[in-house]
């Protein structure tokens, strides 16, 4: 039990080391703007088709699911404000969330566990290269940016799923579905969507990197770092999308 | 194959280990280590797998810490330097990974610009392709400056990993096990190459390995390390000239068996 505790202590402060670190190195000069914008490129871009079909299909199934409820109370023509809360205020972001810690975070923890297997990090480091700015300012920069950038994709995609949907039943233009939308948005709901997304972004990135940095030697450590980076960026999603919901209620 | 003779300056000590001391656990990996690498000189050190080798040049390099003792390299103490020190020294010195440690994801010509671009930030472009052109014509690998890590044979990826390392012009070399995972024809090439690097670029050297054929064609002094200490020293013949059990059977396995 004690060796137990002590390891968990361990394990935070080597976490709280890592942070200071990233903190460090993404305020000091020279600054790795290409491999910024290559990891953006990565991170970002070659999401959007997977992005695009689930953002759309979350939006199409959730409408689908609404509508019985709704109809009900002969309440059908709620369902673009419905949806359009649903999606803003919660799922755009949690969805762009788990769907970029399968396919981000594991990305990340593969690679950079694979590098630390190879030597490749040592390599830098021995090099005169700083291996933090390189492979992790960068990434997580690039989470932390392109995740809200997803997260407004997905909300867009799911709103046009969700619109599809209703069309499928009742005759209403685009044009009003989107006046509807827009209507039961406050600006408090997008910036609310925004918070929840960078603070997504930083986590998956961090968690990924740290996982990844830190990797055991081995083939091993390399596919436990991949399910490792999934599992804990995922669940630092739901746990914070909780406290954020909490915080967020004041408001 | 006979090597050139070098001027090896024996006032110059350019990497001094100095009592040190290094354990993972309860495992004790380097007892009390002292060792001294002059100006100009291939030091092979030889040992058998786990013994603490290449842990010897992560310390030198300041990859790992060590637990007691000092490490002198090139003037500086490097178990006192904090990272931006360790980083400005570490392009002094050279260090060839056994598995090369290329960055995969990059070609050859990315591979090497790497450092440079990173720690000679006013180099032009023209500067830095001269220099990559010339470090790669210098490890006979021209032809594979557009190629992938993947798409090179294992002697390849090693000239490739020296050129890497040659680019900031070191004036140490440390090399982790050069021959190992390579056919007798490929070891002979890179022993050719450890020495043409220390002719042409002046540069001292710690060289790992337990190839003895290797040693013996690269090395000027060579150390044993035997139960965490170095136990023997010097030339190739005056290290084998024993009947210690512990020595004996790295030759015999190297030159009889």
């Amino acid at each position: 039990m004690g060796r137990k505790i002590e390891s968990l202590l361990i394990e935070f402060a080597r976490i709280h080391r890592f942070f200071i670190r990233f903190l460090r190195e993404l305020v000091t000069p020279p600054f790795e703007f290409k491999e910024i914008i290559r990891q953006c490129y990565e991170i970002g871009w070659k999401s959007f088709p997977l992005i695009s079909l689930t953002g759309f299909i979350v939006g199409f199934v959730f409408t689908k699911q609404s509508r019985p409820s709704l109809e009900e109370f002969g309440a059908t023509s709620w369902l673009p404000s419905l949806i359009s809360i649903a999606i803003v205020r919660a799922l755009a972001p949690l969805v762009t969330a788990l769907i970029a810690s399968g396919k981000v975070g594991s990305q990340i923890g593969a690679e950079l566990s694979s590098m630390n297997v190879t030597e490749q990090i040592d390599a830098m480091e021995v090099s005169g290269t700083n291996p933090t700015k390189f492979l992790i300012v960068s990434r997580i920069i690039a989470t932390t940016t392109m995740i809200p950038v997803l997260c407004f994709y997905v909300a867009g995609i799911g709103l046009f799923g969700g619109y599809l949907s209703i069309i499928a039943k009742d005759d209403i233009s685009i044009l009003s579905f989107f006046n509807q939308v827009f209507e039961s948005i406050a600006v408090k709901d997008v910036f609310a969507m925004v918070i929840r997304a960078v603070v997504f972004g930083f986590t998956i990135g961090f968690a990924s990197c740290y996982v990844g940095y830190y990797s055991s030697k081995g083939t091993e450590g390399v596919g436990k770092a991949a399910n490792s980076a999934v599992v804990s960026s995922m669940f630092l999603v739901f746990i914070e999308e909780l406290l954020i919901v909490q915080v967020l209620s004041f408001f | 194959m006979e090597k050139a003779i070098k001027n090896i300056n024996f006032e110059d000590v350019v990497i001094h280990v100095d009592k040190v001391s290094k354990s993972f656990g309860d495992l004790h990996v380097l007892r009390d280590v002292d060792l001294k690498l002059y100006n100009g000189e291939n030091l092979v050190v030889l040992g058998r797998s786990g013994t603490g080798k290449s842990v010897l040049i992560k310390l030198i390099s300041g990859l790992l810490k060590p637990d007691q003792g000092d490490l002198m390299v090139l003037g500086e103490l490097v178990n006192k330097l904090d990272e931006r020190e360790l980083r400005t020294l570490r392009q002094r010195i050279g260090f060839s990974f056994q598995n090369s440690a290329l960055y995969d994801s990059m070609t050859v010509r990315e591979n090497l610009e790497f450092p440079l671009v990173r720690n000679k930030r006013n180099l032009t472009r023209a500067e830095i392709d001269k220099e990559v052109e010339e470090v790669l014509e210098g490890v006979g690998l021209s032809q594979a400056i557009n190629q992938m890590p993947s798409e090179l044979s294992g002697g390849q990826r090693k000239r490739i990993g020296v050129a890497r390392t040659l680019i900031l012009r070191p004036d140490i070399m440390l090399y982790d096990e050069p021959t190992a995972g390579l056919d007798p024809i490929t070891c002979l090439d890179i022993n050719s190459l450890i020495n043409e690097v220390q002719e042409r670029y002046n540069t001292s050297s710690i060289i790992i390995t337990h190839d003895l054929a290797c040693a013996k064609m690269v090395g000027d002094r060579m150390v044993m390390l035997l139960d965490g200490k170095f136990e023997r020293q010097g030339t190739f013949e005056e290290i084998f000239d024993t009947e210690d059990e512990r020595v004996k059977p790295f030759y015999d396995y190297n030159f009889i068996v």
